[in-house]
């Protein structure tokens, strides 16, 4: 097998059995990068730091000094600072920036021996579901299954062409609305947005601060929960990153999930929901209760308006995060023409630098939050959003241990397709994920199956807040009994 | 509630998004388009049901008043457009 299509897991056993080193894992990886422009996965490369790093893990994995992730080879989404290395949200407004510090979870990664082979490209400033919005032009899916080309979801597009194209061992995605589920789901991968507070948002650039969480991209669910135990810690940057100890999630997958009760929301039963997405709902339910599960119907009866109360909130504090990019600091400054000032300035900047999505969710966010609109839609959605909260504290009161639900609406769809769509028309592709976000909560994509087209479809898995060891436990169950084992065939 | 172009215009200025006379009718109907699917919210009895304001029952972490961090105004001023002489510059702000 060639190395770059190892799991984390195998690569971390074969790594400390010295069958292979991290330089060789690394340069197959780097070939198949160089190879898969097509993709348009990476938007810049690290050769040099991936190699150097890669020494250093062989060398530490010599001493004996290896952790799980020494010498695993990963792709790092554009939303993350990374030092010196070019980190721009797939934004033209953050053209040449290159922080001068890390994020906490990089310096994690690298800490424990990870190597970095680059940058993924994204939807600007993690506002998309079909990685369309990027600057760098879309990500374009390694499935293929006609004369198309496929989205590979968004906004973490680039990290999941990038894991199903086997560019690399896994690579970090972020998730504000479903942004690390989705396109797990469109792409045959497994993705982990974690419980709100689990993962440091430090030095990840901010969409919506109570709702961004970073998560783990990968190839199985063991990889998964090895690298998440990575990924998280305690961080006194982020004030709301939790003071609770970091599981080995990992050791959590027994295998065993007999006696756990999980739920079926039966308002996650849309209309017009495609017929083979239903089937693969009832085929999970159906492979966790002959594990032993006991599956139970239930209500989470404000779903419907998760969606709209999303789009209040989410647009709201991007409205505000995104206020930072004024053209002084770093990133892009448009030219002045004599006699313009300050607020030509800002305002030239950011209609030159930020993409039209951005630009509707900014002012979209304004306008919910200006004087005279405050009650009406930012104050009722933050109170939709308790109630929503509230639906899943009761679900979980009343027994249920984790929640079974589609993780998309359909499978992946064509690049362009959407082009006239309305924006609105777009942001239905979260409404099986931003209930999530909204409640805080961990939530896992599986790929189960494939539908008539031959495209990956994923189910989701919803957990207690801070219970990321039985999720994955219980995702481990789903994993091996759908038995999901497809690849893209190689075009690119 | 929709939209029409004097608000359209009016948000875009306060956002400090420069959008040119000629797209702030196809801004107004995205606008107005996105608020009606928001108006869903309407139907929601909320009576009674605070705002959230952190979604984990978390109390935010407090430390000491006191500098934690910085004295590296180069690393600071690294990444501006425009930097002179230890500062941020920018066009003339007061006449």
């Amino acid at each position: 097998m060639s190395l770059n299509k190892l799991t984390i897991a195998a690569a971390r056993d074969a790594l400390k059995a010295g069958e292979v080193t991290s330089v060789e894992i690394t340069e197959a990886c780097l070939a198949e990068i160089d190879a898969a422009g097509a993709l348009n996965a990476f938007c810049a490369k690290t050769p040099e730091i991936a190699l150097a790093q890669a020494k250093a893990a062989d060398a530490r994995i010599k001493a004996g000094d290896a952790p799980a992730m020494c010498g695993i080879p990963l792709g790092i989404k554009d939303l993350f600072c990374t030092k010196g290395v070019a980190s721009q949200a797939a934004s033209r407004i953050l053209e040449g920036f290159k922080p001068e510090y890390e994020s906490t979870v990089t310096q994690n990664l690298w800490d424990a021996g990870a190597v970095m082979l680059g940058k993924l490209s994204m939807d600007e400033f993690a506002m998309g579901s079909s990685n369309e919005t990027a600057c760098y032009g879309p990500v374009v899916s390694p499935w293929k299954v006609d004369d198309r080309q496929l989205t590979p979801g968004g906004s973490s597009g680039g990290s999941a062409a990038a894991v199903a194209a086997d560019l690399c061992l896994a690579a970090t995605g972020t998730d504000t609305g479903g942004s690390i589920r989705q396109p797990a789901a469109f792409t045959g991968i497994v993705g982990i947005k974690p419980t709100y507070g689990r993962v440091s948002r430090w030095g990840v650039v901010a969409f919506a601060s109570s709702l961004d969480q970073a998560g783990p991209m990968t190839k199985s669910v063991r990889d998964a929960a090895i690298m998440l135990s990575t990924m998280a810690s305690n961080d006194a940057k982020d004030s709301t990153c939790a003071d609770i100890p970091v599981p080995d999630f990992e050791a959590a997958l027994s295998g065993d999930i007999r006696g756990k009760k999980i739920g079926i929301p039966r308002e996650y039963r849309m209309e017009g929901m495609p017929a083979e997405i239903e089937k693969l709902w009832s085929d999970g339910a159906a492979m966790l209760r002959d594990a032993g599960a006991e599956i139970v119907e239930i209500s989470l009866p404000h779903t419907k308006y998760a969606l709209p109360a999303y789009y209040v909130i989410a647009p709201a504090e991007a409205s505000s995060n995104l206020a930072r990019y004024d053209g002084v600091r770093y990133g892009h400054r448009a030219k002045l023409s004599a006699g313009e000032g300050i607020v030509d300035m800002y305002e030239k900047t950011r209609a030159e630098g930020f993409g039209p999505e951005v630009q509707r969710r900014v002012m979209i966010g304004t306008y919910v939050l200006s004087a005279g609109f405050y009650d009406a839609y930012y104050n009722r959605a933050r109170r939709v959003r308790a109630l929503i909260k509230q639906d899943f504290d009761q679900a979980f009161a009343a027994g249920i241990d984790s929640i079974l639900t589609p993780a998309t609406p359909s499978s992946a769809f064509g690049l362009g397709e959407m082009k006239d769509a309305d924006p609105v028309e777009m942001y239905l592709n979260d409404v099986f994920t931003v209930t999530v976000n909204l409640a805080g909560l961990p939530g896992i994509s599986v790929p189960v199956g494939l539908d008539a087209k031959g495209l990956p479809m994923g189910l989701q898995l919803i957990g207690r807040p801070w219970e990321e060891g039985d999720l994955l436990n219980q995702a481990l169950v789903l994993e091996k009994a759908a038995g999901f084992a497809a690849k893209p065939v190689k075009w690119w | 509630m929709s939209i029409d172009i004097d608000t359209a215009r009016k948000v875009a200025h306060l956002a400090r998004i420069r959008v040119p006379e000629t797209d702030l009718p196809k801004l107004a109907e995205q606008l107005s388009g996105i608020l009606t699917f928001m108006e869903q919210l309407n139907e929601v009895n909320v009576d009674g049901i605070e705002p959230m304001t952190s979604v984990t029952p978390m109390r935010l972490k407090r430390r000491a008043d006191v500098v934690t961090d910085g004295n590296y105004p180069e690393a600071v001023l690294k990444n501006a457009p425009d930097a002179r002489e230890g500062f941020f510059a920018v066009p003339k702000v007061v006449e």
